[in-house]
């Protein structure tokens, strides 16, 4: 009796036990979501979802006045890379399209490389420092990151531009007779992306080379390496993960720059986010533009998920 | 029912972690009654379930199976700030944006007690863990010491019906420890409130508690006043994990009733009293403790013999490694204040001689 | 002379190159400094000092109108963002997965990881067709794509600050009695407080410097200071325009540094 007792009082808080658990946890996750749901409306309404309109948008026919007709066409992704003649029909590659776009992913690698040249003795330099004054440096590395990109870009063109400073200091030593013509060339938009990009190179690399063990590099030395081999051996293996990061966070937004571009462009050198937007002004092909918009997407998301592939397994490695 | 509820009561209690293959089980069907009024210690290696029970009984964790009973009252799924239970944490966790006073009236402030209530029960707790010129200190300028008793007078301050105390001590340097052990003694029995401890440090659970309880791997293995567990271990794992330990396998050779005798490795048979299912012919763990046994001539009457193969001064005593020659090696403990065991070097050949009542036969 | 010490930590040119950089990213935000005081009408022949330019940027109506709606959507906007992301945050830290963690992380962050001028059509086509429908063309939409987008910068300080709170001093708080939302105002919420201004401050700046998907949201008529600057960039410029950059630097420069101060003296 006493047994048979105790055994159902058991079973009775086991199973209250147990579903008393289970709805704490569902309680406490519906509550997480309450709690995010503001944020996620935010985004849904101004970022996701939009951007799924654009993906609808590059399956539809375009209206010649703007805007698109209901209809699905695969048209507007077939023109991203392909254009049918208007004489004889002929499938032929959209050679305006792909300079741009070649002309893109260009520019962007040059200023990936020019920002890993000088970042990289830049991001050392500052981690080098002595503690005090190790936080200056990366302070003055920082106020650039967080002012206005289009007052740094104007910035650039004055020293630039035909009557900027570079010409006028040239013409009047007398090396020159003429300006050099450098705005609305490929060279200045790579110059002013350099030149805005430049910290998001330098801040992921100093981020790895501050944890850097010096010890490593001390026992390089005692190894018999000279510097170039400490360098290359002992330094840039452990800061790579830096190097991956930095590369990566110049590469995406040059590769999807806009404004650089249209200032230092002009009209005549344009990058992919120019062209987006010339298929929804002049252009009037906005299914065009959604799925160039789409394309840019997708490049940017491969380019990060090669990153996460990398710092994840370096994340393993350690672990 | 007895009359007087006991402080805590856990019944079968199960806590399980994670699902599936991650599936951790923290504690398996434990079950433990700590009395009114007493230092209760839990003691284990890490991640033997101690603190887990303890954050059941504090309510900071549900049990996946089973009830716990404070002063009688079903609490399991009561929140923790609906339990008269207060915790000082491992790490003191006191609010780094209040001063001394405001972290020792929260509990207070928290229960909706008027101002001058507060203020009064702050001072005396202060005086309690003599603290009174540190009041409005912020506790991020004090030391670990004074963290440690802000700490325990802000758990104390609500008068809980239980004290539950994580690891509190071990973040203290030796000699700090050591005076905090004594304080938190007179504090238990200046304030009448069953304290629960949690430690892995087997000297500070022996010199502290009313009774122990010795957990291993989510389970309760022993119950017992100190030296009981100490002097009595029910398994072998209690007996190795307090203090120092001997094991010897011996054979049961004769048997009436509860009275038997034992053959040890060298032969020699011991009467002994036996659990009930050791048999004739079955072997059984002997656990003797290094102090416990004698060095003796070894041409006398000795229950086992030896060689010294190491011998180590610790100060107050001197522990021989003799080796068997069954090839084992037993540690024997004598205090230095005989003169005879100077004359023994490495090498000697001795005889061991032990009480019957200090060998404890182990349960399987 | 004594012979030069041997340092573990110098690389032979890395010093050089990384002053030729600091140089590079100051010299010019310097010049257009300098410039913005110049007397002449060139930005690149000095004609003497003169703070006629400054005079000329603070009467111009445009500059007001702009400066102002600038202003008014980086406050609503950071403030929102930032209400948003200390919920989101509060939600997505110290707690086991469970599901749909991942999917509200990956949301948060979608602003970070999509090109801007992306966002920028994809705003532009979605409230374009609110605008014909509704016929509202407010500074609403304006706000909405800026909370969208400062979410994330506000998101990352909070969340890092809740990440290195001592989980238990709330369980401390639980266990002496605080229910808890009274333990979230008396102990989360006052040492999570330095995150949240550093959040609101970062998307204000974020905000304040938008340029892209402004000059794609905006309505007619409507202009922030950068799209305001965006346009007469095609223009021949004056040293108004640096005047006008001085000021909005400054104001970046301050807000930035209040936020790198800060951050800095708790860790």
């Amino acid at each position: 009796m006493a047994i048979s007792g105790t055994q159902s009082q058991r079973g009775g808080t086991h199973v209250s036990a147990a579903e008393a658990a289970a709805a704490f946890e569902r309680r406490e996750t519906r509550t997480r979501w309450l709690l995010s749901a503001p944020a996620l409306i935010t985004l849904a309404v101004a970022s996701i979802g939009p951007l799924l309109i654009v993906l609808v948008y590059s399956f539809l026919q375009k209206n010649p006045n703007g805007g698109v007709f209901w209809q699905f066409s695969t048209d507007a992704w077939f023109n991203v890379i392909l254009q049918r003649d208007i004489f004889d029909d002929t499938l032929q590659f959209a050679d305006a399209h792909l300079s741009i776009f070649w002309r893109s992913v260009k520019l962007s690698m040059g200023t990936t490389v020019l920002a890993l040249i000088f970042g990289f003795p830049t991001a050392y330099f500052i981690a080098t420092r002595p503690e005090r004054t190790r936080e200056l440096w990366l302070f003055l590395i920082t106020i650039p990151f967080w002012t206005n990109l289009l007052i740094r870009t104007f910035a650039i063109q004055e020293v630039i531009r035909n009557e900027g400073i570079v010409n006028s200091l040239l013409l009047w030593v007398g090396i020159i007779d003429a300006p050099i013509q450098m705005m609305f060339t490929d060279f200045a938009i790579m110059m002013g992306m350099l030149y805005v990009f430049l910290p998001l190179m330098v801040l992921p690399l100093y981020a790895s080379m501050e944890k850097l063990d010096f010890r490593l590099v001390e026992a390089g030395y005692d190894l018999y390496a000279t510097r170039l081999q400490v360098l290359r051996r002992v330094i840039i293996p452990l800061v790579k993960p830096g190097i991956i990061a930095g590369s990566i966070l110049v590469f995406i937004p040059s590769l999807g720059a806009y404004v650089t571009p249209r200032v230092l462009g002009g009209g005549k050198s344009l990058m992919l986010g120019n062209l987006i937007e010339l298929q929804f002004g002049q252009g009037r092909n906005w299914p065009l533009g959604a799925a160039l918009s789409m394309t840019l997407l997708c490049i940017v998301m491969v380019a990060l998920l090669v990153y996460v592939r990398k710092t994840s397994r370096q994340g393993g490695a350690h672990g | 029912m007895s009359t007087a509820a006991a402080a805590v009561e856990a019944k079968n209690v199960s806590k399980i972690f994670g699902a599936g293959v991650g599936e951790v089980r923290a504690l398996d069907n434990v079950s433990v009654t700590i009395r009114q009024n007493e230092f209760f210690t839990l003691l284990g290696p890490s991640g033997c379930g101690k603190t887990t029970l303890l954050r059941l009984i504090a309510g900071f964790e549900m049990p996946t199976e089973g009830s716990i009973l404070l002063e009688g009252e079903e609490v399991a799924h009561l929140p923790p700030f609906k339990r008269p239970v207060n915790t000082v944490f491992q790490n003191y966790a006191l609010f780094p944006h209040m001063s001394v006073a405001e972290n020792i009236g929260f509990g207070l402030e928290m229960l909706g007690k008027p101002k001058t209530e507060v203020q009064q029960t702050v001072d005396a707790m202060l005086r309690l863990v003599r603290m009174e010129e540190l009041k409005h200190r912020k506790t991020s300028q004090i030391s670990g010491g004074q963290q440690q008793r802000v700490a325990l007078a802000r758990a104390l301050a609500p008068r809980p019906k239980v004290l539950l105390l994580d690891e509190p001590l071990s973040a203290l340097d030796y000699k700090l420890r050591k005076d905090m052990q004594l304080e938190l003694k007179r504090m238990q029995h200046e304030t009448g409130i069953t304290f629960i401890f949690v430690t892995h440090d087997q000297e500070e659970a022996l010199t502290m508690s009313d009774r122990i309880a010795v957990m291993s791997q989510g389970n309760i293995l022993q119950i017992g006043s100190p030296d009981e567990i100490y002097e009595r271990p029910a398994d072998r794992f209690v007996a190795d994990f307090i203090g120092e330990t001997n094991f010897i396998e011996a054979e049961v050779i004769e048997r009436i009733g509860e009275d038997g005798r034992i053959r040890l490795p060298s032969g020699v048979a011991v009467s002994h009293k036996l659990a009930s299912n050791a048999g004739v012919g079955s072997r059984v763990t002997l656990a003797i403790r290094p102090e416990r046994i004698d060095l003796v001539r070894a041409d006398g009457e000795t229950h086992l013999k030896g060689k010294v193969d190491n011998i180590v001064y610790f100060g107050t005593d001197t522990t021989f490694h003799v080796g068997l020659d069954s090839g084992q090696s037993v540690t024997v403990r004598v205090q230095n204040r005989r003169g005879h065991q100077e004359i023994l070097q490495v090498g000697d050949v001795v005889g061991l001689t032990i009480a019957p009542e200090a060998m404890q036969i182990l349960r399987d | 002379m004594a012979k030069a010490t041997f340092s573990v930590r110098r690389q032979t040119g890395f010093a050089t190159i990384a002053l030729v950089c600091f140089v590079m990213l100051y010299a010019p935000i310097l010049t257009l400094m300098i410039y913005s005081f110049n007397d002449g009408t060139s930005v690149a022949i000095w004609e003497g000092f003169s703070w006629r330019w400054y005079e000329r940027a603070a009467a111009n109506e445009q500059v007001q109108e702009s400066a102002l709606l600038s202003l008014k959507i980086a406050s609503i906007a950071a403030v929102l963002a930032t209400i948003f992301a200390t919920m989101a945050a509060l939600a997505t830290t110290r707690t086991r997965p469970y599901r749909g963690l991942t999917a509200i992380f990956a949301a948060i962050n979608t602003p970070l990881m999509v090109p801007e001028i992306v966002t920028a059509v994809a705003l532009l086509i979605f409230f374009a067709s609110i605008k014909v429908a509704t016929g509202y063309t407010g500074i609403a939409y304006l706000v909405a794509a800026h909370t969208a987008f400062c979410i994330p910068f506000a998101y990352l300080p909070i969340r890092a600050r809740l990440e290195s709170m001592d989980a238990t001093l709330e369980i401390a708080a639980a266990d002496l009695y605080a229910t808890p939302w009274r333990a979230f105002r008396r102990v989360t919420f006052p040492l999570l407080w330095p995150g949240i201004v550093a959040g609101l401050m970062l998307a204000f700046v974020i905000s304040l410097d938008d340029v892209v998907i402004t000059e794609f949201v905006k309505s007619a008529g409507q202009d922030t200071l950068p799209t305001y600057m965006l346009g007469q960039l095609r223009r021949i410029v004056t040293p108004e325009m640096n005047a006008i950059s001085t000021v909005f630097l400054g104001i970046s420069v301050m807000v930035v540094a209040l936020f790198f101060f800060m951050t800095r003296k708790k860790n």
